[in-house]
């Protein structure tokens, strides 16, 4: 079937916004979180969640009618781990060190809640072309709040960008934040993100009501 | 290795599992359960014991699935499919079992074995045994660990979100922002273990 782009319009919203897989409902951020304290090591890993989510999403829903009920999170299972191997694969061939420094995190989409829970929600009772776009933005969605907590934590706690280093950071001006590297950091960086945006969906919603 | 030497290594990563590399607060694996079930030390406690023993014993037969199976046949990049299905029918197993002989157990524990299937921690001790080659013995120690690291920590959690119930929280920091926060400041408190262990 064709989509409209009406249609495409308000998937891209309740993705990216109103749905947000990560500051509305807070899924899946296990998997990626841990290494968002470099922003290229992040990027890569939510180029691997796209590609996983919009293409698993799509193909649960082309064998939605064929699939068993009762045997149905298996199968979404084997389906999303075989694009992980995909991207592990691929990653080890042509990326070896990126491939190293993402470690185990790579292999643990699979159990990132929000694939399964895309696949389980939409893709399980939508055509396959609704289900890839609802996929792909939610990845989307995903992958630019977690881009914006690498910034911040690469930028205040390395005083680079992507390993540039960055005018006034890296200068003896700026005290280096260790901690924002450390563990503690992305915690409290996704924290005040979450609050940031749920406080601004908030005051929206307010006034349109 | 001689067998000593492996038994105090094995010891050595449990203690360093459970609290200066805490698998929850250093390396955000299980962090969906964590935020979504945390709200009453009950349920965190049943929760909590039912991920001690279904990590243990999946990171000790995925570490003969392995090393005695994909090893042997170069099957190395099949191990995710591999694991995950060693996990979930171990779950299914240990909860038909549990529902056939101690009805009592399967009330506690029964409505989170599904859950864990999907619990990123579980897989992760798993990934991470393989990458950092641990051996059998160090296995046994590092699943154990870190699922009571994951324990101690989720029952911290709730225990002070239960306190946090009738606080007056900002509007967009209620529920999961204020837990992170919470787990920052947990994650802060045990970084101070660090320097306990030597060497590692």
């Amino acid at each position: 079937m064709k989509l409209t782009g009406s249609e495409n319009k308000k998937l891209m919203i309740e993705g990216l916004w109103n749905n947000n897989p990560v500051f509305k409902q807070v899924l899946g951020i296990c998997s990626t979180l841990a290494v968002t304290n470099l922003v290229l090591n992040t990027m890569v890993m939510c180029m691997a969640l796209v590609f996983t989510l919009s293409l698993s999403a799509a193909t649960v829903s082309i064998l939605r009618n064929l699939t068993p009920h009762n045997i149905r999170m298996m199968v979404e299972t084997l389906i999303i781990a075989f694009y992980v191997i995909i991207v592990d694969v691929l990653l080890k061939a042509y990326w070896p060190e990126m491939s190293g420094n993402l470690g185990p995190y790579v292999g643990l989409i699979i159990t990132n809640c929000i694939v399964m829970g895309r696949c389980e929600a939409y893709g399980n009772t939508n055509p396959p072309g609704k289900a890839f776009m609802d996929g792909l933005f939610n990845a989307l969605g995903y992958s630019f709040v977690l881009l914006i907590v690498a910034t911040f934590r690469e930028l205040f706690g390395m005083g680079t960008f992507l390993g540039l280093a960055m005018p006034y950071f890296s200068g003896p001006y700026w005290d280096k934040w260790i901690i924002m590297v450390m563990p503690p950091g992305a915690f409290f960086m996704l924290g005040i993100v979450v609050w940031v945006f749920r406080s601004i969906q908030a005051v929206r919603e307010e006034k349109s009501s | 290795m001689n067998e000593t030497s492996q038994l105090s290594y094995a010891f050595v990563v449990f203690i360093s599992a459970i609290f200066t590399q805490n698998i929850l607060l250093s390396y955000f694996l299980g962090l969906c359960p964590f935020i979504g079930v945390s709200r009453e030390v009950k349920t965190s406690f049943g929760l909590g014991l039912a991920v001690i023993f279904v990590m243990t014993t999946t990171s000790v037969l995925n570490w003969v699935a392995y090393h005695v199976v994909l090893e042997p046949l170069g099957l190395q990049f099949f191990r995710f499919i591999m694991f995950i299905i060693i996990i979930a029918a171990f779950v299914q197993f240990v909860e038909m079992v549990i529902e056939r002989y101690s009805p009592f157990l399967y009330q506690r524990l029964g409505v989170f074995l599904p859950l864990i299937t999907v619990n990123c921690a579980i897989l992760g001790v798993s990934l991470f045994m393989v990458i950092r080659n641990y051996s059998f013995l160090v296995t046994v120690g590092y699943g154990l660990g870190s699922g009571i690291g994951w324990f101690l920590a989720i029952m911290a959690m709730s225990g002070i979100r239960q306190r946090l119930a009738n606080e007056r929280i900002a509007r967009g920091l209620q529920g999961p922002g204020i837990t992170l926060i919470i787990a920052g400041l947990m994650a802060l408190a045990f970084i101070g273990f660090t320097g306990v262990l030597q060497g590692n």
